[in-house]
């Protein structure tokens, strides 16, 4: 049992380091743009909205904690905290992802989805002409990456779904409680790469008030 | 019923081949063994496509006007043949096959550690493939394996995005294979099996795993980012919004290039355990060439920019990628060293399985050599996209990966199915092989040299007699290959039955019965020896 409790927790790690690759390609792809253009991609911090961001930020360090406490009740056998934790966990990824969803709402107002070239434009005064390409690239970098990050936190959900109904059916213990530790893991992977995407999407420009 | 003694030929000893029967107990196994016979049958199923685009592209480049296909098709043809044969049969050949085979069996372990993770890996790879069927059945995807933007993203009137979705998926079943590998083998050797005492085909797969694992999410990101790219419309590698087409060649070369180690360190593996059998002799530098596979998969790394010199790059990061890729070829040479140090006063014997041991050698040496060529600058520039690259890489891929692949075929067949294969038909084979391959290619050394280009479907009249050599060269070639499939098939019902270990090797994989029973050992084995510990023979002088 030792032996398949570290084969799996090592195995997620592996995962992760693989995820880490996946997301790192992006992130490079990104780096690489925001060198070339600086002034572009501060522009288009006007157009980000750091209240939902941070907002998604501090939910998502909040599900982090219940899952860490969700991990440290199954290690110690308590039933109700462990699916409380779980519950709570879920109830912050959902809300990470509502506010998401209202995120992309006002981007899809303020035609800033470039997916769809009905929904883009670059006019205004906040938005310099000059800029209106790179930007364009900065907003595709937007949605891809937390697009993916979006999914990762549904694949997320499904998982402490998963966990939950286990959970319920008294599968977990001091004895036994591998699936419980390699999701958390998981999870606070997911959680992390959030903590990256926030500072490198919405963080960019500004200097002065944030609100 | 009937008392009288039954013939004890014809009683069947249990083992994974008929522990179940049904369609059920293969689709929902999850025991390594059936799982990579499942992987063998799949990619031979590809390989044989991959090579009908091969025998297209010979017969076009018999004549020097293109005049069997057009261009638009003549591009589909070298396209699908890269893509099935780069994604669908090199990268998982030998670690879905033979790794999933034998890594447990050679540590000792009863499986893998994820085992309904390799089953899964499977069903990815056929998910995979079927993408990529689709993509052909559909009509085909002209942009070459290497997806260039922007013609991928942007010009490009083929199934591109269904080409794309079928590397990506299959990048997933490379992905999980690598993981398994990777927690295997540290987690579940056996007791005494300390690394130190790993056969090198474990260190092979466990330096591929972690290319696998690092390199593959690269690669899937780029193509999801070119899939994406083309259908929402909108441009990352796109010069039109400021997106950058070199980009995409620097992301899609960093996996691409690490892949190609990917395709040839498990072959290297399979070197080492046919060189110290048929030598009879323990492997000349254990730690060398276990230490060299680790070190080809870092460098590997750090070298893609040497598929991109003439993009436009600087002087020095020209400079600095020619210098790596000649570090690179460094531990490949330790090996070929080692290798040849091993059977060095060894008890050579001449079967099937060493000589394709022998052909890897001085193919992959060749091949190996001549990346040298390409990857200094000054050359590159003349050599770069001729048929000099292509006769490289099928010098290392075909000779040195296909090579050592039919060389683990013969090796672990009798392992694997519980019967030989006939020797005689084996070696007529082999030697084909060897001819045909040499016949095919090495002509286009030469017309590279002279200056034919690449992914043409026609070329200048002067070429002509070298083409059709290398064109009648894959047919010897085809039939090398053909004939193998023949005989495996015939064996498994005619041929002779083997036993524990017909070629008296080293490894505990040749310590259980032929075929092997579903768990691999009645208990778990406990390693007291190194590995290959082949005994000295004292020489004896007669007369």
């Amino acid at each position: 049992m030792g032996q398949q409790f570290d084969s799996a927790t090592f195995g997620m790690w592996v995962f992760l380091l693989t995820e880490i690759m996946f997301f790192g390609g992006m992130f490079g792809a990104y780096t690489v743009y925001r060198s070339m253009y600086p002034e572009a991609f501060a522009a288009t911090s006007n157009f980000m909205n750091p209240a939902f961001g941070a907002a998604n930020t501090a939910v998502l360090i909040v599900s982090s904690l219940t899952m860490a406490l969700a991990v440290r009740a199954a290690h110690l056998g308590h039933q109700k905290v462990l699916q409380m934790m779980l519950v709570f966990t879920m109830i912050f990824g959902a809300a990470f992802l509502v506010i998401k969803g209202f995120e992309y709402h006002e981007h899809w107002e303020q035609l800033k989805v470039p997916l769809f070239a009905s929904h883009w434009a670059w006019d205004g005064p906040l938005a310099p002409p000059q800029y209106a390409h790179q930007a364009q690239i900065l907003f595709i970098f937007y949605f891809f990456m937390t697009g993916f990050h979006a999914l990762h936190m549904v694949v997320g959900l499904g998982i402490m779904t998963t966990i939950f109904v286990m959970a319920r059916r008294g599968k977990f213990g001091p004895s036994y409680y591998t699936p419980v530790e390699v999701s958390g893991l998981y999870w606070h992977f997911v959680d992390i790469v959030w903590i990256f995407l926030f500072p490198l999407l919405y963080l960019i420009g500004h200097t002065k008030q944030l609100f | 019923m009937s008392t009288a003694l039954q013939d004890p030929q014809t009683i069947e000893t249990p083992n994974y081949l008929n522990a179940e029967y049904g369609w059920k107990s293969w689709l929902f196994t999850t025991d390594h063994k059936r799982i990579a016979v499942l992987y063998l049958i799949s990619i031979s199923v590809m390989f044989a496509l991959g090579g009908v685009f091969a025998m297209l592209i010979r017969l076009e480049l018999l004549t020097p006007p293109g005049d069997l296909f057009t261009s638009d098709t003549y591009n589909k043809i070298f396209t699908m043949h890269g893509i099935v044969m780069i994604f669908f049969f090199l990268i998982p050949s030998i670690p879905a096959t033979f790794g999933n085979f034998l890594v447990p069996m050679m540590i000792g372990a009863k499986d893998l550690a994820f085992p309904r993770i390799n089953l899964l890996s499977w069903y990815i790879y056929i998910a995979g493939a079927l993408f990529a069927l689709a993509a052909i059945v559909m009509g085909g995807v002209d942009t070459g394996w290497t997806f260039y933007t922007p013609f991928s993203t942007t010009y490009s009137n083929t199934f591109v995005i269904t080409a794309a979705v079928g590397v990506f998926v299959a990048g997933f079943s490379s992905i999980l294979t690598g993981l398994n590998f990777i927690v295997t083998i540290h987690k579940m050797r056996a007791p005494g099996m300390t690394w130190g005492r790993l056969p090198l085909f474990v260190w092979a797969n466990y330096a591929t795993a972690l290319i696998q694992v690092l390199g593959t999410p690269v690669v899937a990101i780029t193509l999801a980012l070119v899939g994406l790219e083309r259908a929402f419309h909108i441009g990352i590698f796109d010069p039109a919004i400021g997106g950058d087409p070199i980009l995409f060649q620097h992301m899609f070369w960093f996996y691409s290039h690490p892949a190609v180690y990917i395709m040839i360190l498990p072959g290297m593996g399979v070197i080492s355990e046919l060189v110290t059998c048929f030598s009879r002799k323990g492997i000349f530098g254990y730690s060398f060439i276990a230490g060299s596979s680790l070190g080809i998969a870092i460098i590997g790394f750090l070298v893609w920019g040497h598929h991109m010199f003439v993009t436009g790059m600087s002087m020095y990061a020209g400079l600095y990628f020619s210098l790596l890729t000649m570090f690179v070829a460094v531990p490949s040479a330790i090996k070929v060293f080692n290798w040849t140090a091993t059977m060095f006063r060894g008890s050579i014997s001449y079967d099937t399985p060493m000589l394709y041991a022998f052909g890897f050698i001085g193919l992959f040496t060749i091949g190996g050599l001549t990346g040298l060529f390409l990857g200094t600058l000054g050359m590159d520039v003349h050599l770069t996209d001729t048929y000099f690259v292509v006769a490289h890489f099928h010098y290392v891929m075909v000779g040195g990966m296909v090579v050592a692949y039919l060389g683990a075929m013969h090796f672990w067949w009798p392992k694997i199915t519980g019967r030989m294969y006939p020797e005689g038909w084996g070696k007529f084979s082999a030697l084909l092989v060897f001819v045909g391959f040499n016949l095919t290619f090495f002509p286009q050394f030469i017309l590279g040299y002279l200056g034919q280009p690449r992914r043409y479907h026609a070329y200048a009249p002067e070429f002509q007699v070298l083409n059709v050599m290398s064109s009648a060269g894959a047919s010897v070639l085809g039939l090398g290959f053909l004939i193998p499939l023949i005989y495996f098939l015939w064996s498994l019902k005619y041929g002779k039955k083997a036993g524990n270990n017909p070629w008296g090797a080293k490894g505990l994989e040749w310590t259980t019965q032929s075929p092997p029973t579903t768990f691999n050992f009645d208990e778990t084995p406990i390693v007291t020896e190194e590995a290959y510990a082949y005994a000295k023979h004292e020489e004896t002088h007669v007369g």
